[in-house]
């Protein structure tokens, strides 16, 4: 069955995250050759419909206002519920990002719909569109389908593929005008914390540090190494309990969940509920004195060692190889 | 000041998940308050003992929640309720329990909601907001701070690391996000005033809900384990050898790099 499905391409500073073409794709799944339709909220964004379409939107419909200029949920549930107006859509699909989460059920109570929250996998199986996603931070999946009314889902960053990116692709980018009234929450102030350097969960690679790191000061070794990879510091909590790191950064059953290509584990014991935030990541790697530390279990490569005398051969032999590559 | 927090008994983060019969096995499993609703269960009680009022905690559950209920009554809650959906409800989605956490809350005159922003269980998140929605009242998710005066509120809110800072008037829901404080543990003087509390068991049918009104719109059709990793290498001699082979197993084999 033909589907009309809507998707948000999500704006951070200025430019689409990574994420709003893995949810094009997974749109493209949901629509069954049907109508896929990019849809950008925000303050002079129309330039970035093109990019939609060369990801796989065959268009583009675009909602500008002054006071969608930050995000709130009041701002941007009335912006896409305008476009839901006109486009009767049979499906939404929104990135499982910050935005994503806060948003996503506020307009399916909206459309008295269900969610699919969080989605790793979507595919077509016996008639059915099959979302998979983790449960018990990812101590086990579900699969799920949607028995009533749009179907709606939010996708997991790093999961689903992105299409191939296609220039030569054409489609229309129009506007929707949304008349943005009652915004009920204010932002202030935006204090930019986390976001030096790359974000955790669109990271494709995740250096990591447990209560082996010691102190504040030990992380700085990990960052050379995350730099040297394009990568992203993230660490267990017993690391940011012990004070060595803000909780922003915290990977586990509390904190975030990551699906990196590379997991690189630095001094964590590996922890249930940290393996919880990170044991789905395409390959790991264990650094840890302790021989017999959990975090072995669960990693693709372990070498049992100092974290501080490890790590920086490792960013050494790295830059070794990204200058014999280049 | 009248309180709310919307609880969910969860596993305990320690327990091992096993499947039996195509479903999560909850034979002799541990449970707990949702960690992240415990932070809303201690931010709520510091609110009530700094502005005055009650908190009251309610879940959609069955009958064994009254043990979390009472965790949280001995943290210094005032007085709980469960709405007992196991004779009415076979099975339910986040549409089901925001109508009914929504449907018993609209005429409560919350002043605040307080959620956690995510259970560790279904991991979904949308109870808070689709509440929200339902009672026609503001929400901020993920907060790490909340300070109100008189009827505004001032939050901080944690938006994959970076900072908002958010104001609003009440009536409002919020979720919690870990940061937001230190969860205390419940005292003995505590649990024994716990168990004299007002602890109230309500039905579908005392909300004036049919089993349609709250029929879920999605559905599970398979639960699995991920598959088992298969041990590891774990590299040996010299150490800076060990780098070396690890960089390139990592390039040629993994291919991650």
């Amino acid at each position: 069955m033909a589907r009309k499905v809507l998707v948000l391409g999500e704006v951070r500073e200025g430019a689409l995250r990574n994420i709003s073409f893995e949810a094009l794709s997974a749109g493209k799944t949901i629509a069954e050759g049907g109508e896929v339709v990019g849809v950008i909220i925000g303050d002079s964004v129309n330039s970035l419909g093109k990019q939609l379409i060369h990801y796989g939107a065959d268009r583009v419909v675009v909602v500008e206002n002054e006071q969608l200029k930050q995000y709130t949920p009041d701002g941007y549930a009335q912006a896409f519920l305008a476009v839901v107006e006109s486009e009767k859509p049979d499906g939404i699909v929104f990135g499982h990002t910050a935005l994503g989460k806060d948003l996503s059920p506020k307009i399916a109570s909206k459309l008295n719909t269900g969610l699919i929250s969080d989605a790793t996998a979507v595919e077509i199986a016996g008639g059915n569109i099959v979302f998979t996603r983790p449960i018990y931070s990812g101590k086990a999946f579900e699969k799920k389908i949607v028995t009533d009314g749009i179907v709606f889902a939010t996708v997991r960053p790093n999961n689903i593929i992105p299409l191939e990116k296609d220039e030569s692709r054409t489609g229309e980018v129009t506007s929707v005008q949304a008349d943005i009234k009652d915004i009920r929450t204010v932002v202030k102030e935006v204090v930019r914390k986390a976001s030096e350097g790359v974000d955790l969960t669109e990271a494709k690679v995740i250096v990591s540090g447990g209560r082996g790191v010691k102190s504040a000061e030990g992380f700085k070794v990990l960052k050379e190494l995350a730099d040297v990879l394009g990568g992203a510091v993230g660490a267990s909590r017993g690391a940011c309990d012990a004070g060595y790191c803000d909780y922003s950064m915290q990977i586990g059953q509390t904190g975030k969940v990551v699906t990196p290509d590379l997991y690189i584990a630095c001094g964590i014991s590996g922890a249930i509920q940290h393996l919880a935030g990170m044991s789905n990541s395409k390959v790991i790697v264990a650094i840890n004195k302790d021989p017999e530390a959990n975090i072995f279990s669960v990693a693709d490569y372990g070498i049992v060692g100092d974290l501080f005398q490890v790590v920086p051969i490792l960013t050494e032999e790295f830059k070794k190889l990204k200058i014999a590559s280049s | 000041m009248n309180i709310f927090v919307l609880l969910k008994r969860t596993f305990d983060t320690e327990e091992k998940i096993t499947i039996t019969n195509g479903s999560i096995d909850e034979e002799g499993a541990e449970f707990i308050i949702n960690p992240y609703d415990e932070y809303a269960v201690e931010e709520a009680i510091q609110i009530r003992d700094a502005h005055g009022g009650e908190v009251t905690v309610v879940t959609v559950g069955g009958e064994e929640s009254e043990k979390q209920l009472r965790t949280a009554l001995a943290m210094g809650a005032d007085k709980a309720v469960l709405i007992n959906v196991e004779d009415d409800l076979e099975d339910g989605d986040q549409f089901t329990t925001a109508k009914i956490l929504a449907e018993f809350l609209k005429d409560k005159e919350a002043d605040v909601i307080l959620a956690g922003n995510v259970a560790i269980d279904g991991g979904s998140g949308q109870v808070g907001p689709r509440v929200a929605e339902l009672l026609g009242i503001p929400y901020v998710t993920t907060i790490t701070e909340i300070e109100i005066k008189g009827t505004q509120a001032k939050l901080i809110r944690d938006v994959e690391g970076d900072s908002e800072v958010i104001e609003t008037s009440l009536p409002l829901l919020v979720t919690a996000q870990q940061g937001l404080n230190e969860p205390r543990y419940p005292s003995l003087p505590g649990i024994m005033k716990a168990k004299k509390k007002p602890l109230d068991e309500l039905e579908l049918d005392d909300l004036d809900l049919e089993e349609e009104d709250v029929e879920p719109k999605t559905k599970t059709i398979e639960v699995f384990l991920p598959p088992k990793k298969e041990t590891g290498k774990i590299l040996e001699g010299d150490l800076s050898d060990q780098v070396k082979e690890l960089v390139q197993l990592l390039h040629t084999e993994a291919k991650v790099v």
